[in-house]
């Protein structure tokens, strides 16, 4: 008994050396950067020569960003419009790509090369690049006629999505890589057992789509809006995130100020993250148990 | 009526050839019929022309010289093989010394990234101790922590210390599990030493190896994919990052992307006053993109299949 407990024990300390990198860095390197920046983002920040000097300001950094500066609370708003229009989409389009890629095709391996490529070379600098050339948008859409009929006859808000949409297209799309191999990856571990027996019980592709390969592939799609909304929101590109960094060295602004901007831009994602997943949670254990 | 002139021999040939197209068309089990293998190639060749649209259009504009941009009736084919967009921003992006550099900073960062990221997947996925799920959820959070939180309080430590402008800015937070997404590293490795199976772990041990000498002989030969993986994304990741790079590292580093960003200012610096290519133009810019993400196309060529079965292997959609 007592040297079970002992093993037991030295196990333990053991799993612990492993972990001691991860432990100690979270320490420094995270935790507390945390909350250095939350202290930060109460005080008014100043650079001297003998160090940083803070003082003690209360709310007046968060007061700031919504009175004076005009830019925040508009590039945040843009932002989370931006958000809620691509997700969606990106998310649905993956899923289309990886059930035609899960076809029994040929060149499969080529296609889903292709579907990756932009993960791979995405970086801000090239994505900018790409938008000054106005290759980022569906190649002549907007000479259709159709289109100019819908946008001249729709209004204020829609029509922004809409212009948005019609702008970024391709770029919405390349947020999708990752997130088809992840729904490719569970397509292809589902039993096909499942189909064969909806298939005798006389259901259509339809239905099975329905009944049997959503449900499953329901974890897949909370995994991927959380991987969705994480990685759109920090992509270089992102105004907030510009709007943040601009403000670092601004000498009327500061770091105080910047803490204090990307304190709140980090409760909006968790917000937006938790709103989003707590819905689909609570609508999956609605409908698929 | 047509059918009832046939005669029965004739009408048993005509519901055969008809079934058999149709069988042919529509297929028997739903999803091998010939139009919607046709549906599926459509779409999947449409989809894809549209996603690497870019990308042509890229390659197209970097071989056009001023005549072939400014006329109208040349849009996708160059009139002639010209490099000359290239040499410009060959010398713009000072593409040999910065890719050096690129690599530099991002191939250590990645292997630093990747070996840590190896040691604490396995110690969560073979030992057992306190607070292990509440560690294990707080590796989790880490990945939803956007790096500008942290990037001020980061800026300000690695400059007390002097490190900005310095690799150590990226290799630290690397070194110690806290780099670009280890969260997600740590899961794979999580997800793949749990799968492999225990015996041969044991049987070492009952032979006396210690825990450490299992893991550095057995546990990480037989990790390799993951390793590989790991490698791969983190190499990717590390690379295409340009806020917190151009950030810590200053004046003193700098990397193929960062280069990109800045190329419109080098090219006025280095051809202000020359008459000849007094202005930038769009041949120009997409031979300098093109030329920044060569290198990652070159290793994607080489290793895809390795990034296209990662996610397979990762684990992430459970087992």
């Amino acid at each position: 008994m007592i040297k079970q407990m002992s093993l037991q024990k030295k196990k333990s300390v053991l799993g612990l050396t492993f972990l001691s990198p991860w432990i100690l860095g979270f320490l420094v390197f995270t935790a507390f950067p945390l909350f250095y920046s939350l202290f930060l983002s109460f005080q008014k920040v100043k650079i001297t020569p003998n160090g940083i000097q803070t003082d003690f300001i209360k709310f007046e950094n968060y007061m700031y960003a919504f009175t004076v500066d005009s830019q925040f609370t508009q590039v945040l708003l843009r932002f989370l419009r931006e958000l809620v229009i691509s997700t969606p989409i990106i998310i649905v389009f993956s899923l289309i790509i990886a059930l035609l890629l899960n076809q029994p095709i040929m060149m499969r391996g080529f296609f889903r090369t292709i579907f990756f490529l932009p993960v791979i070379i995405a970086s801000g600098p090239v994505i900018t690049d790409l938008m000054d050339q106005d290759v980022t948008s569906i190649p002549s859409i907007e000479e259709y006629a159709i289109f100019a009929v819908f946008l001249s006859n729709t209004d204020g808000f829609l029509n922004t999505v809409l212009t948005y949409l019609m702008d970024n297209l391709i770029i919405i799309l390349w947020y999708s890589g990752v997130q088809i191999l992840i729904f490719l990856a569970a397509l292809q571990k589902t039993d096909k057992q499942i189909y064969e027996a909806a298939k005798i019980d006389g259901a259509s592709n339809w239905e099975c789509f329905w009944k049997v390969t959503l449900p499953t592939l329901y974890p897949m799609i909370i995994v991927n809006l959380i991987y969705t909304i994480v990685t759109y929101s920090i992509f270089a590109l992102n105004p907030v995130v510009d709007h943040i960094q601009s403000n670092m060295f601004e000498v009327s602004t500061g770091f105080g100020y910047a803490s204090a901007l990307s304190w709140m831009y980090f409760l909006v994602i968790a917000v937006v993250l938790a709103f989003s997943v707590g819905i689909m949670v609570f609508r999956g254990n609605k409908k698929y148990r | 009526m047509l059918d009832t002139k046939l005669t029965p021999v004739q009408k048993k040939r005509l519901d055969k050839y008809s079934s058999k197209t149709k069988s042919f068309l529509l297929g028997v089990q739903g999803n091998n019929g010939f139009l919607f293998k046709l549906c599926v190639y459509g779409l999947l060749i449409v989809i894809g022309f549209v996603y690497l649209y870019p990308i042509i259009y890229m390659g197209s504009y970097s071989f056009k010289s001023l005549e072939d941009l400014l006329n109208p009736l040349i849009s996708w084919i160059p009139s002639a093989f010209y490099v000359e967009n290239y040499e410009v921003a060959y010398r713009v992006l000072d593409l040999f010394p910065t890719l050096l550099e690129t690599l530099y900073v991002t191939v250590i960062p990645s292997i630093a990234q990747t070996a840590v990221a190896a040691v604490i997947g396995y110690g969560f996925a073979r030992f057992e101790f306190p607070f292990k799920k509440i560690l294990f959820g707080l590796v989790l959070i880490t990945f939803i922590i956007p790096p500008q939180v942290l990037l001020i309080p980061r800026y300000v430590f690695f400059n007390e210390l002097e490190l900005i402008g310095s690799i150590l800015s990226f290799l630290l937070p690397a070194l110690f599990g806290q780099g670009l997404n280890s969260a997600i590293f740590i899961l794979i490795f999580y997800q793949f030493f749990r799968m492999l199976p225990k015996a041969l772990e044991e049987a070492a041990h009952l032979d006396g190896a210690g825990h450490f000498r299992i893991f550095m002989t057995i546990a990480i030969p037989m990790a390799v994919p993951a390793i590989i993986i790991s490698f791969l994304f983190s190499f990717v990741w590390y690379w295409n990052e340009t806020a917190l790079a151009s950030l810590y590292f200053g004046n003193e580093l700098t990397t193929l992307p960062i280069e990109l960003g800045k190329f419109n200012a080098t090219f006025d610096q280095m051809y202000t006053g020359d008459t000849e290519a007094a202005n930038i133009n769009e041949g120009i810019s997409m031979a300098g993109t093109m030329l920044s993400i060569l290198p990652l196309l070159i290793v994607y060529f080489f290793t895809q299949r390795w990034f296209v079965e990662g996610v397979d292997r990762s684990g992430i959609t459970g087992e």
